[in-house]
């Protein structure tokens, strides 16, 4: 079957990046997606940033699982974010597995795969990248650079490194740092990889089995901070999995097991466990208050001309409503134009990518007002 | 778009504010005054609202506005960040309302307070003749599901500004419908509905 697998782009490889863990890297290979076209005027250009384990893929098929793109609830034509209107550009992160360089690609040094000789990335290295592949693309500035979760942490990176860059921004579900609990879920994912007997040390590339069992089990973990308890006790209950009595053994008896390994299992297909390290990683060295001596504000201070815009779920425990909150705080004290609102919805972290009309009610009119600030017809 | 009208109430506000100058109104509703203002007095206006309705009604009209409510976001933004701060009939809805009143005047340089008048004849006709809370137009709901909870009349603000050090730089007692009253605070005291304060350290 002949499947879109995407463009590429390769960046760095006369100047290499330097990334906040002081190595360099060098090529970068970046996996993107586009959709419509850049203006005569090149202002209708918006970045779409991905989540832990998202792709480029946002309004088109994925290249692996078939599935229709991860965001085309709201990306598309005539939608929420209508790609006949904007040029939509979502690229492959920094240290992930579908296009973009990372521990799976092949290390020019050696010929094989990097493995754990890749350095350890940070969020803001992501957005560099990201920054450098707009400009191989020609766009100067975007109408707006818009993410949730850890995409929601690129846009707030973006806004710390390159406001110059920004017209307007948008933040779902999201925190400037990772807490102790943040940390401690993902040290659990990587644990479980690393407790892979396939796993050795990183160097699996050349065998045939792969630590699917430790990233399945990672993504299992993962998956419940995504969802609500009250969303599980919706969707599960204690309910039984086809059967009428608990077995008295280890099958999954109960509808949630079968459905989290389900999750884990179909996950291992998509994606590379040392990716999930590195990207988990990065997730957990983000402090963005901590490079200004525990100030947040001081992270915004350039960005007082773009329009912020932040959203929080009610039932969202992973990156909760008081973690939004601080970054709307800092931005306010940093002059910042910024609209936030927490907004009830049941479905956990994951409301971000789910239908809340409340949510599309509220972006719909930024999006609205961002374009006429930015001289585009609505 | 300059001969739209603003409610005769918010009008009152409008006029206290220099133009070009950075506003926050704190429970800003659907951001009719803030929007007036930015369109027609050039502010740099930020609202604070709690209803999420609220909040998206704002937003689709370009302003910036964060939920939240007076007691608890006023805090965290910086001394003397804004021009005014608008507190519009809202007072009497906050758990704290004299640390807001201070915060009003931490975060900016003047404060907009408008009260509904306790002390009015109407209302204090309706607790002797009647023995219960008053319910009137402009404080409509029953003691057990309202959302006002810090009733004052127009002495008793005046008592706690004294008693804060706040200047009043303009007081309008006013009608329900936004109509100046053209009396002084006790004769307001005894028949405005209301009555808009300007004030400043």
């Amino acid at each position: 079957m002949n499947r879109h697998t995407g463009q590429q782009a390769t960046l760095f490889d006369a100047e290499p990046l330097r990334l906040d863990g002081g190595a360099l890297l060098s090529p970068v290979t970046v996996g993107y997606e586009t959709y419509g076209n850049l203006n005569a005027d090149r202002t209708n250009a918006i970045l779409i940033c991905h989540a832990l384990t998202g792709d480029q893929f946002v309004a088109s098929n994925h290249p692996i699982t078939g599935k229709p793109g991860w965001w085309t609830r709201l990306v598309g034509p005539g939608k929420l974010i209508d790609t006949e209107k904007y040029f939509v550009v979502c690229s492959n992160v920094l240290g992930s597995c579908l296009g973009t360089t990372g521990p799976g690609s092949t290390n020019p040094a050696t010929g094989k795969a990097y493995g754990l000789d890749f350095p350890v990335i940070t969020i803001r290295d992501m957005v560099r990248v990201q920054a450098a592949l707009l400009d191989h693309l020609g766009v100067g500035t975007l109408m707006a650079v818009i993410g949730g979760s850890m995409g929601g942490m690129q846009v707030l990176e973006w806004l710390t490194t390159y406001p110059e860059r920004l017209h307007s921004a948008v933040a779902l579900a999201t925190a400037a740092r990772h807490t102790a609990q943040n940390i401690a879920f993902h040290e659990v994912g990587r644990q479980a990889i690393m407790a892979d007997p396939n796993w050795h040390d990183g160097r699996y590339y050349d065998h045939a089995a792969k630590p699917d069992k430790g990233l399945s089990v990672a993504r299992m973990t993962a998956h419940i901070t995504y969802l609500s308890e009250d969303a599980l006790t919706r969707k599960f209950g204690r309910n039984l999995q086809a059967r009428d009595a608990v077995s008295f053994g280890f099958d999954a008896d109960f509808q949630v097991e079968s459905y989290l390994r389900h999750q884990g299992s179909t996950f291992v297909d998509r994606f590379d466990a040392n990716s999930y390290l590195y990207v988990t990683r990065a997730l957990d060295y983000l402090d963005i208050a901590g490079r200004h001596e525990g100030r947040l504000a001081d992270a915004f201070r350039r960005a007082a001309h773009v329009r912020c815009c932040v959203i929080s779920f009610t039932s969202d425990w992973l990156y909760p409503t008081v973690e939004n909150k601080r970054i709307v705080h800092a931005m306010n004290a940093a002059g910042v134009p910024v609209s936030f609102a927490e907004i009830d919805a049941p479905h956990g972290h994951d409301s971000f990518l789910l239908d809340v009309p409340e949510m599309d009610h509220m972006l719909t009119g930024f999006m609205t007002a961002a374009a006429r600030a930015r001289g585009l017809e609505a | 778009m300059t001969t739209e009208q603003l409610r005769p109430d918010l009008k009152l506000i409008a006029d206290l504010i220099e133009p070009g100058s950075r506003v926050l109104d704190v429970g800003c509703g659907d951001g009719e005054l803030l929007d007036w203002l930015v369109r027609h007095r050039d502010v740099d206006g930020r609202g604070i609202e709690i209803s999420q309705s609220g909040v998206n009604e704002c937003v689709g009209k370009g302003l910036f506005v964060i939920q939240g409510d007076a007691d608890n976001d006023l805090a965290e933004y910086p001394d003397q960040c804004f021009d005014y701060v608008i507190l519009s009939k809202t007072l009497q809805a906050v758990h704290r309302p004299r640390d807001v009143l201070v915060s009003l005047l931490r975060i900016g340089k003047k404060a907009v307070v408008t009260i509904p008048n306790f002390g009015q004849w109407k209302v204090r006709m309706s607790l002797v003749t009647r023995g219960r809370m008053p319910v009137t137009k402009a404080l409509e709901k029953t003691w057990y599901n309202t959302d006002n909870i810090h009733f004052c009349t127009i002495l008793d603000l005046f008592d706690l500004l004294e008693a804060e050090g706040i200047r009043v730089r303009e007081f309008v007692p006013h009608t329900a419908r936004g109509q100046r009253l053209n009396i002084g605070r006790m004769r307001a005291n005894w028949s405005a509905d209301q009555a808009l304060f300007l004030l400043e350290r």
